[in-house]
Order: structure tokens, then C-alpha cells, then sequence
């Protein structure tokens, strides 16, 4: 091809800007699509933190006396202890309830059952329960275990924390069954066929293979689940928690309250100076959601494997 | 103490008892053939693999050559649409009878797959894991060793043994899974095209190991290499396309003086 050729002549009849406007055109669509969840995280963190600078600087709330006193009527006496101790021991019973039955039900459908009507049934029925709204767990809860009358001291069993840790748990379980079945999906095949073909049983295969290799993505997606249980308020309301957290539980018997009701019930008052209390609570929730997902993903990171 | 064990000590006595009969044969298949569905992957295979000797399974690809060397541990069983009819015997036992445990078979019969599969353990635990799994706990770095220098990597890896498998390269890997699978000391070893996914340096170095490993167990390879076929084992099987095993002799004659047509064409290279 000579250098004269005019370009023109080659591909005049090819009139591609029509194509590239369109192209360009969604390419800006999808970025700004993608910039506004990043927008609206920015405008709620900004918010939270301006009223939180304001309520320790201009206010003067003591952030020490806020995160080592309880409730009070008084908001310069109000704290958020017994808030965050009553999340703590909600999470401690919520893990221990919904961990070991969601994983071996994971277990279960991904190593063991066959492919048949039943283990369709059971998916079809954990999507279900994905779906179902969280203050509907606590209206179960309510029924099937608050207001049972408790056979050894024939009063009514009540409020209890443990009430409170069984919504939750019911609430993160299929969250914990899906993230631990896509654990135990991502180790290979050939991982079992090596293990079998060495004269393991399935359960050996299971337990020395199959699990080890997924349990760093099974803890990632057990600690996500548990970050979105610590935020649930619905569920603990309709359970009967107090709004008003003025002493620390004492364990999963006693009645509790807990940081997301806490936080509804200051930014529910009248008064303005419950409302700084309230944007403080909102940040201490932050950062142990942050610190949660933290070390989900430093999890996920240090110990993936490559097959 | 496990079930498990229980079923290798019946199927001692009774290999004990068909010991006369099955001399210097440790596989024996009869009338073998295998569905898919409705695929018939195999038919009718007769074929009596010598003992202490490496037999070759080549042919072209889909001809059933991996199918028949997973009948032999009973991989297929997990597959659900697979059928299998006719008998495997090891050492004289049919393993498809109701009252053989498959787990009890492989602990008997060890198996090398194409991908070299190391868990994602350490070196130690990977060649540890079959002796683990069997109670084979006595002497345990001894016998970690033992089968680390029979899959001639030991020197390679003996400074390193608390390093992950997966660290290893793709040939020290496959040694690794070799070990793996001849540490709880198998009769039978059967290997699926255990070089194809290696480099030429590695695959000589397997290939010397296939011969090594015929002193003290029955080797079974499938291959698609047929030089591979020729330099490595006693005696050779040609599957052709459909699941027919053509031929099966001393791995000289196939190679030298076939007596079907269609294995000469096969082994010239006129197809396949």
C-alpha cells in the first residue's frame, strides 16, 4: 500500500461516531451510577461525623463518661456502656446459635445430599427465608419462645437477651448457610477425588479437607452476617428489648438492651441533647462495623488459596 | 478403630483363600462395560493385568481408557448416571460385590490423577494424610520419608517439609501427590495420564519413577502418549473409540507387530 492512499478513499464509507456518542454516553451512565451509592455513603458519614464533632466539641460530651456509663434521664449523665455490652453478649449468642447449624446445613446440601426434590426444597426454602423481613423473626420469636411460661417457675419467660440472640440468629442464618455453600463450592473437585482415592471416608474427606480448605471463607461470611445482625433493631424492639439500656445484662436470662435500640430510642426524644448522644452512638456502631468487615476481608486476604 | 478396618481384614482372609488361583494376576476384569446414560463408554472388557509389572492403557481421546481405569477403585461411583455391568476382580475378589466397601478397596488400590492435586497443606501433611486417615500413625516421619524418596523427592524437599504443597512446582507437585498415594503402601497404583499436564524435563523424570515404582507395586497408566506407552510399561492395551479394547499383549508386540489392523494404523499414526 503506497503512502499517497487517501484514508478517505479506504474507509470513507465506515462512519463509526454515531456508534463511539452512544458508547461514551453509557460509559458515563454506569460511572455515575456507580458514583452515587459512593455519594451517599460519603453525605451519611459526613453528617454523622459533623453532629459527632459537634456533640464532643461544641456540646462537651465526655466520649469516656459516654462509653462508661448507661442510659439516664439526664443527658449529660447518658451513656452507651451497657448499649454496647448488651450488643456484645447478643452477638456472643447469636454466633453460637446460628454458626454450627447454618454450617453444617452448608455442609450438608454442598458434600452430602443428592441431587434430588428435597435438597431443591430446602434451597428454594433458604432464599425464602433470605428474604423475610426482619421484624417478622421477632414477631416468631415473640410468640414462640417470649411469651412461653417457663415450666420451672411458672412466670412467663420475658425479654430475655437469649430471646433477643434467636431472632438474630434466625435472622443471619441463610445469610451463613449461602456465604458458607460458596465457601465449600470454591475448593476444587480434584481436592475430594485425592482425598477419596486415598481411602477416606466422605466424613474424613470433610473434615480434614473439605473444611479446613473452606473455613477462612466460611469465618469471612460469618462475620459479615454478624455485621448485619449488629445493626437490627426491628427484631429486638418487637422481642421486647429495652430502649432504654441503664445497666449492663448479666447474662443471656436478664433483660438487655442493645446499641441499635439505644440509638432509636435518643434520636426518637424531644430533646436535642439526646439527639448528639444518639450521633455518638451512631459512630461507635460505625466503627465496630468497620473494624468487622476489617478483618473479614484481611481474612478472605490472608488466607485465599490458589489451586 | 472404624467399620472400615474391619472390611480390610475380611478381604485379607479371603484374598488368602483365591491366592492359588489368581497367581501373578492382581486386576482381572470380565466382560466389563459401562454406560452413561445411555452412552455405552465401554464394552465388554476382558483384560488380566500382571502383577508388579506397569500396563499401559493408550487410544484415542474418548475411547474409554480413563473410564476403565476408574472402574478399577470404583471413582464411579459418585458419577450418577454411570452403570457399570461385568466384574473387576482384585486378587480374585469381584470389587463390585454388595459386601465391598469402596473405601476399604482404595485403601488398596491408590490413584495419581492428570492435575496434580496436593491439598493445601504442608508437605509433611500431604504425604502424612493417607497413613492419617488409616491409622497408620506408628513411625510416622519415617514412613513420610520412605514414600518421599520413593517418589524420588526427598532431596528436593527435605529442608522444606513444613512449606505449603501448593509452593512446589507442577512436577514436584505430581511427585508429591505419588508419594501421597504410595505412603499407606496400596497393591495397586493407578495413574490417569499423570505427565500430560507437566513439562518435558518433568514427564522423563515421572516416566523414570512409573518405572521405579513397578519394582514393589502393580502399576496401571493411561496415556495418550504413545512413546510415552512404549518406553514405560510391560504390557499395553489400545482402546479405540467406542470402548472396545482392540488389543492387548506385551508392549514389544503391540508396538513392533500388532496383529489388528487398526492398532497399526492407530500406532503409525494414520489416525487418533
Amino acid at each position: 500500500m503506497s503512502a499517497g492512499t487517501d484514508t478517505n478513499e479506504l474507509f470513507g464509507d465506515v462512519d463509526l461516531g454515531w456508534e463511539r456518542l452512544k458508547g461514551r454516553a453509557f460509559l458515563g451512565f454506569c460511572i455515575a451510577a456507580s458514583g452515587f451509592g459512593v455519594f451517599a455513603l460519603l453525605l451519611l458519614l459526613g453528617d454523622v461525623a459533623s453532629q459527632a464533632v459537634t456533640a464532643v466539641f461544641v456540646r462537651d460530651i465526655s466520649v469516656v463518661r459516654f462509653l462508661t456509663e448507661s442510659a439516664s434521664r439526664f443527658p449529660d449523665e447518658a451513656g452507651f456502656y451497657a448499649a454496647v455490652v448488651g450488643s456484645a453478649w447478643l452477638m456472643l449468642f447469636t454466633v453460637l446459635l446460628s454458626f454450627f447449624v447454618g454450617v453444617g446445613t452448608a455442609v450438608y446440601l454442598e458434600e452430602f445430599a443428592p441431587d434430588n426434590r428435597w435438597k431443591r426444597l430446602v434451597e428454594a426454602n433458604l432464599a425464602n427465608l433470605a428474604g423475610v423481613p426482619s421484624v417478622v423473626y421477632g414477631l416468631l420469636v415473640l410468640a414462640a419462645v417470649v411469651n412461653l411460661t417457663n415450666p420451672l417457675s411458672g412466670e412467663r419467660v420475658g425479654p430475655i437477651l437469649f430471646a433477643g440472640a434467636v431472632a438474630l440468629a434466625l435472622l443471619i442464618m441463610p445469610i451463613i448457610i449461602v456465604s458458607a455453600q460458596e465457601a465449600l463450592r470454591a475448593v476444587p473437585d480434584s481436592m475430594r477425588r485425592g482425598s477419596r482415592a486415598t481411602g477416606a471416608t466422605n466424613w474424613q474427606t470433610v473434615r480434614n479437607v473439605v473444611l479446613p480448605a473452606a473455613l477462612p471463607g466460611i469465618l469471612t461470611g460469618t462475620i459479615l452476617a454478624l455485621a448485619r445482625a449488629i445493626g437490627e433493631t426491628a427484631p429486638l424492639i418487637m422481642v421486647g428489648a429495652l430502649l432504654t439500656a441503664r445497666r449492663a445484662p448479666e447474662g443471656p436470662f436478664d433483660t438487655f438492651g442493645a446499641m441499635p435500640t439505644m440509638i432509636y430510642y435518643w434520636a426518637d426524644r424531644p430533646e436535642v441533647d439526646f439527639h448528639y448522644l444518639a450521633a455518638l452512638g451512631i459512630v461507635v456502631l460505625l466503627l465496630i462495623l468497620i473494624a468487622m468487615n476489617a478483618t473479614a476481608v484481611y481474612l478472605r486476604n490472608k488466607y485465599e488459596t490458589e489451586y | 478403630m472404624s467399620e472400615t478396618e474391619l472390611e480390610i481384614d475380611v478381604d485379607r482372609e479371603e484374598d488368602a483363600d483365591e491366592e492359588t488361583t489368581s497367581d501373578e494376576i492382581a486386576v482381572e476384569t470380565r466382560d466389563l462395560s459401562v454406560w452413561y446414560g445411555e452412552d455405552r463408554a465401554l464394552q465388554d472388557i476382558d483384560m488380566k493385568v500382571p502383577e508388579n509389572k506397569v500396563t499401559a492403557m493408550i487410544g484415542p481421546s474418548g475411547c474409554g481408557k480413563s473410564t476403565f481405569l476408574r472402574c478399577i477403585n470404583r471413582m464411579n461411583d459418585r458419577i450418577d448416571t454411570c452403570r457399570v455391568e461385568g466384574e473387576v476382580r482384585f486378587r480374585g475378589k469381584n470389587v463390585y460385590d454388595d459386601d465391598v466397601d469402596p473405601v476399604a478397596l482404595r485403601r488398596r488400590i491408590g490413584m495419581v490423577f492428570q492435575k496434580p492435586n496436593p491439598f493445601p497443606k504442608s508437605i509433611r501433611e500431604n504425604v502424612a494424610y493417607g497413613l492419617k486417615i488409616q491409622n497408620k500413625t506408628d513411625n510416622l516421619d519415617e514412613s513420610v520419608e520412605t514414600a518421599l524418596r520413593r517418589a524420588a523427592l526427598w532431596d528436593e524437599v527435605k529442608d522444606q517439609l513444613d512449606s505449603s504443597g501448593l509452593d512446589l512446582s507442577g512436577g514436584q507437585q505430581q511427585r508429591l501427590c505419588i508419594a501421597r498415594a504410595i505412603a499407606p503402601d496400596p497393591e495397586v497404583i493407578l495413574m490417569d495420564e499423570p505427565a500430560s499436564a507437566l513439562d518435558p524435563v518433568a514427564t522423563s523424570q515421572i516416566e523414570d519413577l512409573i518405572e521405579e515404582l513397578a519394582r514393589d507395586y502393580t502399576v496401571m497408566v493411561v496415556t495418550h502418549n504413545m512413546q510415552q506407552a512404549a518406553r514405560i510399561s510391560d504390557k499395553t492395551a489400545v482402546f479405540l473409540t467406542g470402548g472396545e479394547l482392540v488389543e492387548f499383549d506385551d508392549t514389544k508386540k503391540i508396538f513392533e507387530n500388532p496383529d489388528d489392523q487398526r492398532v497399526e494404523d492407530y500406532i503409525t499414526g494414520k489416525f487418533g
